[in-house]
């Protein structure tokens, strides 16, 4: 038996030298960044909302919640976005890089960059000063910060330098919430503290108003948290610590200012924005309640509540019809003027501890983890967006401090995504927990899940472990749940206490335990035959078809934190982790230890379509990730520091289409990719570039249909771009069941696009119209043939739109020179099907 | 400053009645303020808002309206249908007439002072001219169908508008017929209240009204068109007052909920002229309705219910951030309620419309500093005296023996005499007063009790000899000719020689009692008297007066004494002269002649003319008595004022005998317990 040898000496060197050669592969982050750093900013037709994405800035379309571009190219944080005054198709956005960078928004391209030198804070534009804009810069002290005037020069070159700054105002607050320009930038006002400063530009003075700052209870709380300014009046709003907004006004005298105050919110005002005629005032707060002050007069007031999460900025479009929020759960809401919610963008939500680690939706290939305060969420991976929540706990979330709320601490998935386990509990007290756990059924109808089984207290004390047994030949689904109360409970689907026996629920079959001591972990074996439960330091392996302890490995090696059994050749083989840091590997089959090493394994992941194991370790350095086989005691690959912080929980994504990585280093992930949440909740993944580069394709493609006029050419066209697609990736089969959508269906585009006057009388087009929407084909006519084929095929192209966009983009990337090619030599071809519709139309025209 | 036991009395149960109306008079810079029990009071805003005159209220005269015309004429009218003009300098009601429509709800002056209107019960709106000594009835206005709460000139004298119950109308001055009629939505957030009533209107000179109503907005209207320009809604109940500045560049509301809003005009851009009304700020000093509110150059000033007169400087308006400058609220009136008799401890109470008679109460025991001693004896309430008639009392007096007890209405001096036999108490009263003694502003009795000094608001001094049960008119002094103000504060010396007495503005006179003869007048003081009174032995007067200064007067030698001339030469400290209640009340304790023991209603002081006069750097309150430090240090720190607050808020305070202090205080929660509920409002968070 091999000795327990400290692995990272092993392949070190090695694999070194094989990530020179081939240096492609590296962590970068996957999206998930934050949405909510900065306002949002309207396009000026508000066709598009900007916000700044970590690195980059996205284009969404305001209409479809898409992510129409990613504006990449700075190297730090984004830390401000503003339309260019000048030419409202273009985008000033700065950076803590110390860059200002001007964009072509419609087409993605970056058309200037400034080296100002300085990191940059926020940015401001007016209209007044075209060649020029405002930025938060931070001279010397770390907390004395500056808003001057930059003066962008004109210049044909791609790279600039802006060093001429001019200084406007000292001492002034980092956030750019606490700076606004006031009407025709007539003035600035910069908030601070308990003070707000007005500088007045013509004048060039500066009016300084304080507020009472004494810690008597009254006044503890008037600090200023955000301003605006009224876009036509000489009016100031300032938002405070206690919920007051405060509307200045007089300012330009200091003896004669005054203010009227509007207090609503009881907590902090998060942010303030005027609308463009400045007839109403919008705050919001944690309260999570939009409120629209009319007239500025308090008593008349409307609320957008039940936002889901605390307001953190709050923009209005330019031509007055939509306004956003931006709020902490990392969500954009596109809201009408009339406070109705049209859109939600919706990032990785990452505002709480991840409880129920990282997970895959085996139907959407979605990443799973907690949500919003009792959500679930599905996060797609490869359009960064956040796919649904599952509310999981289905109460309304109250949001004060102090206040214990239900957690949501485990869940997952079994039988291919037809059922979902999820655990929830409270614990108010240490003696009082309240544990509940859920059981979802899919939903084919209503494409989600629905609460099916409710389960309260299924354990004495906290569930450690859940799992499914996801054997492909076990006919019922079968759950295991193992408590720190020393049970491990079977739970398995049966017929329900339904007369018409049609219910069905989930029922407790069996309890296991062992010497009274804690269940720790669970785990199934890929055939679903045995279940391995470890007991604090023992493993126990049962038969899960009569429930019999089968046999125990015990290794004294301290308590066993991770569990999990080796996949298609290594099935043989069970890895148990434990909490002092020792890694083993049990036998089944001589039911010895295989081998032992030391690491201190905090993440273990089997990946479901090798026979590869990750395993990340923490060291003094940071995080290590190891890849091995059960089968053999020597890694296959090592990282080591992966990231700084403590890696928390990482899953395994199936690829697609397998990568081709020819190094053997590599080769583990061809067929998965392993995705990982590090404790301050960045979302990282092994690649060769980041996953937003290999997104731009699509978008670009989007746009291009988007701009294209629906007109019948458009249909053909997008047809026959549909079956070159279809003639890509043929390999896909169909799931869904989907009704055609009427716009494809030739016969209702004549109908609508004919004249009225030219058209038959109602009772003439009636047949037609229902047999175009009939499916069956056995009574077609000689000229609706061709119509039908193409319906399927665009059908059957949709779904490979949606199940495998990933590849076909890479494929478009390919030849997206070649594309405008073909469009333009297939043209002819389709104005022979053109002539068709033709013959079509006058044929029952002349039957008049 | 020695120790005293001290009588803590709180069964005084006094409230003062309700604020119904103010009026500031921008010339004298006076404001006058009725009651609710038709009390009329004038506060001189320039003498540290003292409150130097004031009518006595009638029963059936309830005050709805009050207005300065004419510069310095001062009316009311109320629903006993009565126009009433008032007699600033004799201090009485110089005459009422009836204007013949019911009740009056509202009255106003014209801009020129020279026309007054009312608006009545049944609907009619009635000009009155306004001729030196009288007004005279010259015409009705177009009937309204309702009565007519509010009206308003036109700062150009051409239009009134005026407030009835669910519209406005406006009048044409010169044809007396309504041009506009201007209905109020009766909604109130939704639902349709009964009625929506029209509290106030106020007409500016650029042809906007503003309304103020019962369904808590704060409307505009364009008179031109008779249209809703705009419309702010403030409250959650009844908008009551409003009142704007003379500039109309600002004005001010009180509502039901005790909240006070101030709306200012504020340019929209600063380089334009277009300029918008803005509500600014709240303030809330009040916790019931704010029935009336007035709008100085430099003050917001307002009065309801819960009886407080709040004055509210604007901080923008005032020239220099001094102490005047800051928030007044005027609760109690300027002037004795109390008297005592120091001979059998009793305290006589003066209320509106009865007087009670109290013995203090006594205890055996003894303690330290500090202690609160156990009552052997409770105090008694000896005696409940009820006047007859609607008349409120102006004032009463027990005399220091205890036996005689005398009090006046504004049409009648009434004298009973007290007859104790054991535990019971028998009065008896003199009746066949004199027909000159009809009415009586201050009512004093002599040390030894055999005289009675009565201020007749003729100006005049009427010296009384009492008798057992009987009285003789001795003298009566002539008021200085040409003159014809009241007296109204009245001191004698313990030995009985000397009288001085003080009327409202000029200088306090002293009489010589003996000789029956004027003896020296003090020279005048900007200020008035709030408080007289002459030392034992020395017969020096001490005069307090409103602007807090302090002057001792020798009356043999006719001149400041030499302790007030340093007084005067050194100043007071400045916190001192930043107090803002007047001091009501002086006495002297026999035993130590160098001290004079004073109130106001927040501070009880006694003035050791021995040590020195403090300097500003030098600290005036100090908070413990100096116990346990050393002599040297007490030496340091000591100076001539030595101030207890102890006791707050004061009415009375006077030394029953050498260690002894009678001390009545006045709890304003007491008083608030004994108001009507105010309007309950939600507070977040309950």
């Amino acid at each position: 038996m091999p000795e327990a040898g400290a692995w990272p000496a092993v392949g070190c060197s090695c694999v070194r030298s094989k990530m020179v050669e081939e240096e492609s592969v590296r962590v970068v982050h996957c999206g998930g960044s934050e949405l909510n750093f900065r306002r949002a900013v309207f396009s000026a037709d508000s066709k598009y909302v900007f916000c700044v994405s970590g690195d980059f800035v996205k284009v969404y379309s305001t209409a479809t919640e898409e992510c129409v571009h990613i504006l990449q190219g700075h190297r730090d944080l984004v830390s401000g976005i503003q339309l260019n005054p000048s030419n409202h198709l273009q985008l000033y956005s700065c950076s803590f890089d110390g860059t200002i960078k001007l964009w072509d928004y419609l087409d993605g391209i970056l058309i200037k960059t400034f080296l100002v030198g300085h990191k940059l804070h926020a940015l401001f534009t007016l209209t007044r000063a075209e060649d020029s804009v405002f930025v938060t810069i931070n001279k010397e002290e770390p907390d004395v910060f500056q808003l001057v005037l930059v003066k962008l020069p004109k210049s044909p070159s791609q790279e600039i330098e802006a060093k001429e700054l001019s200084f406007v105002l000292d001492y002034i607050n980092q956030s750019p919430k606490c700076i606004a320009f006031g009407r025709e930038g007539e003035y600035v006002a910069a908030v601070r503290d308990f003070y707000l400063s007005v500088y007045f530009f013509k004048k060039k003075t500066i009016s300084r108003y304080s507020l009472s700052s004494s810690k008597n209870k009254k006044h503890a709380k008037n600090n200023f948290t955000c301003v605006a300014c009224h876009p036509k009046e000489d009016c100031i709003a300032s938002g405070h610590m206690d919920g007051k907004i405060r509307l200045w006004r007089n300012f330009d005298d200091d003896r004669k200012y005054t203010y009227t105050c509007l207090h609503w919110h009881h907590d902090m005002v998060m942010d303030l924005a005027f609308s463009v005629t400045g007839a109403s005032l919008l705050s919001g707060g944690r309260e999570c309640v939009l409120v629209e002050w009319r007239d500025s007069v308090e008593k008349n007031k409307e609320f957008l509540p039940r936002l889901g999460a605390t307001i953190e900025h709050i923009s209005v479009s330019p031509a007055g019809d939509l306004l956003c929020t931006s709020h902490s759960d990392n969500k954009i809401m596109v809201i009408h003027r009339n406070l109705d919610t049209s859109a939600v963008i919706q990032g990785l939500v990452k505002d709480r501890s991840i409880l129920t680690g990282l997970m895959i939706d085996p139907r959407t290939k979605a990443l799973v983890l907690n949500g919003k305060p009792g959500h679930l969420q599905f996060y797609s991976l490869q359009s960064d967006k956040q796919l649904y929540n599952l509310d999981i706990v289905q109460q309304e979330y109250i949001n004060d401090s102090g206040l214990i709320q239900i957690e949501l601490t485990k869940a997952a998935f079994g039988s291919f995504g037809n059922w979902l386990a999820t655990v929830e509990q409270r614990e108010e007290k240490e003696s009082e927990l309240e544990l509940q756990m859920k059981l979802w059924k899919y939903n084919k109808k209503i494409q989600g899940f629905v609460l099916n089984t409710k389960i309260s207290m299924p354990h004495d004390d906290h569930i450690t472990a859940l799992c499914f047994c996801n054997a492909e030949r076990s006919e019922t689904p079968t759950l295991v749940t193992a408590g720190k109360d020393g049970h491990f409970k079977v739970w398995i689907l049966t017929d329900d206490s339904d007369i018409y026996k049609k219910a069905v629920g989930w029922t407790c079959d069996f309890v296991g335990s062992y010497h009274k001591y804690q269940a720790t972990d669970c785990c199934f074996s890929e055939d679903g035959s045995l279940l391995a439960v470890s007991f604090e330091e023992i493993v126990t392996i049962w038969d899960s078809e009569t429930w019999e302890l089968k046999c125990t490995f015990c290794q004294r090696a301290g308590k066993i934190r991770h569990l999990c059994f080796g996949r298609l050749t290594c099935s043989k083989y069970l890895l148990g982790a434990t909490e002092n840091g020792i890694l083993c590997c049990w036998n089944l089959l001589s039911c010895a230890l295989e081998w032992s090493a030391k690491l201190n394994v905090r993440v273990m992941e089997p990946d479901p379509h090798s026979e590869n194991v990750v395993a990340v370790s923490r060291s003094s350095g940071g995080s290590d990730l190891f890849v091995f086989k059960p089968s053999e005691p020597r890694p296959l690959y090592i990282q080591k520091n992966i990231s700084r912080e403590e890696v928390q929980w990482g899953v395994f994504v199936p690829r697609d289409v397998p990568d081709s990585f020819t190094s053997e280093a590599y080769q583990w992930l061809n067929r998965s990719q392993f995705y990982f949440l590090t404790k301050s909740q960045s979302l990282l993944t092994f690649s060769t570039k980041s996953p937003e580069e290999k997104l731009t394709p699509t978008s670009k493609q989007l746009l291009a249909e988007e701009s294209l006029p629906t007109t019948p050419f458009y249909f053909i066209l997008g047809k026959h771009r549909q079956q070159q697609d279809k003639k890509l990736n043929e390999t896909l089969e169909n799931e869904l069941v989907q009704l055609p959508l009427t716009e494809n269906i030739p016969a209702i585009n004549e109908l609508l696009h004919t004249p009225a006057h030219v058209l038959p009388s109602a009772s003439f087009l009636c047949s037609m119209f229902i047999n175009s929407l009939l499916l069956s084909a056995e009574t077609k006519s000689a000229e609706e043939i061709p119509n039908d084929v193409n319906m399927e095929e665009e059908k059957e192209s949709d779904d490979s739109d949606e199940e495998n966009n990933f590849t076909e983009h890479v494929q478009t990337t390919n030849n997206a020179d070649l594309e405008e090619d073909i469009v333009y030599q297939l043209s002819k071809s389709e104005e022979k099907e053109l002539r068709k519709f033709r013959k079509v139309d006058y044929s029952w025209i002349a039957a008049l | 400053m020695g120790e005293f036991k001290v009588h803590r009395v709180r069964f005084f149960n006094y409230v003062p009645p309700g604020i119904r109306c103010v009026a500031y008079n921008n010339q004298s810079n006076r404001l006058a303020v009725s009651r609710t029990d038709g009390t009329v009071e004038i506060y001189n805003l320039s003498a540290n808002y003292f409150q130097e005159k004031f009518f006595p209220g009638h029963e059936s005269r309830a005050t709805e309206a009050l207005c300065w015309a004419e510069g310095q004429r001062l009316f009311s009218a109320g629903l006993n249908g009565e126009i009433l003009e008032y007699d600033l300098q004799a201090l009485n009601i110089k005459y009422a007439m009836d204007a013949f429509g019911g009740p009056i709800w509202s009255m106003i002056a014209s801009p020129s002072g020279s026309q007054l209107l009312v608006g009545c019960e049944d609907g009619s709106v009635k000009l009155f001219q306004i001729t030196p000594d009288k007004i005279q009835f010259e015409r009705n206005f177009d009937p309204q169908k309702s009565r007519v709460l509010s009206l308003s000139w036109h700062p150009s004298g051409t239009h009134i508008a005026a407030g009835s119950i669910d519209y406005i109308s406006v009048f044409d001055v010169k044809s007396g017929s309504a041009i506009h009629k201007m209905i109020v939505d009766r909604q109130y957030m939704g639902v349709s209240k009964r009625k929506c009533i029209v509290w106030g209107v106020a007409f500016l000179s650029d042809g906007t009204v503003i309304s103020v109503d019962s369904a808590g907005k704060v409307q505009f209207w364009d008179s031109a068109t008779g249209t809703l320009v705009k419309s702010h809604l403030i409250a959650n109940a009844d908008v009551q007052s409003i009142a704007v500045a003379d500039q109309e560049d600002s004005f001010v509301v009180g509502t039901a909920e005790g909240t006070v809003f101030h709306f200012q005009l504020v340019s929209v851009t600063s380089n334009s002229t277009e300029k918008q009304w803005v509500r600014t700020k709240p303030f809330q000093h009040h916790t019931h309705d704010v029935r009336t509110v007035a709008h100085s150059p430099t003050a917001l000033i307002s009065g309801g219910t819960d009886t407080h007169l709040v004055i509210r400087p604007l901080m923008e308006k005032v020239e220099v951030k001094n102490y005047d400058a800051a928030l007044r609220k005027i609760t109690f009136p300027h002037r004795r309620l109390i008297s005592c008799s120091r001979k059998r401890q009793l305290l006589l109470f003066q209320f509106a419309h009865h007087l009670e008679l109290w013995r203090l109460g006594s205890t055996a025991a003894t303690g330290k500093n500090g202690d609160i001693l156990p009552l052997s004896k409770n105090a008694d309430h000896l005696l409940h005296l009820k006047t007859k008639g609607p008349e409120n009392i102006i004032c009463s007096s027990i005399s220091p023996c205890g036996s005689w007890i005398a009090y006046s209405t504004a049409s009648r001096v009434f004298l009973y005499r007290l007859n104790y036999e054991h535990d019971n108490i028998s009065l008896q009263r003199i009746s066949k007063m004199p027909a000159f003694l009809r009415s009586a502003l201050q009512i004093l009795f002599s040390e030894d009790s055999t005289k009675l000094f009565v201020a007749s608001n003729q100006g005049s001094l009427h010296i009384i000899r009492l008798l057992e049960g009987s009285f003789k008119h001795l003298h009566t002094f002539q008021p200085q000719s040409g003159t014809v103000e009241a007296m109204c504060l009245l001191a004698v010396s313990p030995d009985g020689n000397w009288l001085a007495a003080s009327g409202t503005s000029a200088g306090v006179h002293v009489y010589n009692v003996k000789h029956l003869k004027l003896h020296c007048t003090v020279p005048a003081y900007n200020f008035p008297v709030t408080a007289l009174a002459i030392a034992p032995n020395t017969n020096n007067l001490v005069i307090a007066h409103s602007d807090q200064q302090v002057f001792e007067y020798s009356i043999p030698d006719k001149q400041y004494t030499e302790w007030s001339r340093n007084v005067q030469k050194q100043g007071f400290h400045h916190l001192w002269l930043q107090r803002d209640t007047p001091i009501t009340h002086i006495s002297f304790h026999p035993k130590r002649p160098m001290h004079i023991l004073l109130h106001d209603a927040y501070m009880f002081c006694i003035i050791d003319k021995s040590l020195p006069l403090p300097n500003d750097k030098t600290v005036l309150y100090n908070p413990l008595p100096p116990t346990n430090e050393s002599d040297v240090f007490r030496r340091r720190t000591g100076h001539a004022f030595k101030i207890s607050k102890i006791y707050k808020p004061l009415l009375f305070m006077d030394l029953l005998d050498e260690g002894t202090l009678v001390a009545v205080e006045r709890p304003l929660d007491d008083i608030i317990a004994q108001l009507p509920p105010p309007i309950k409002k939600k507070k977040f968070g309950t």
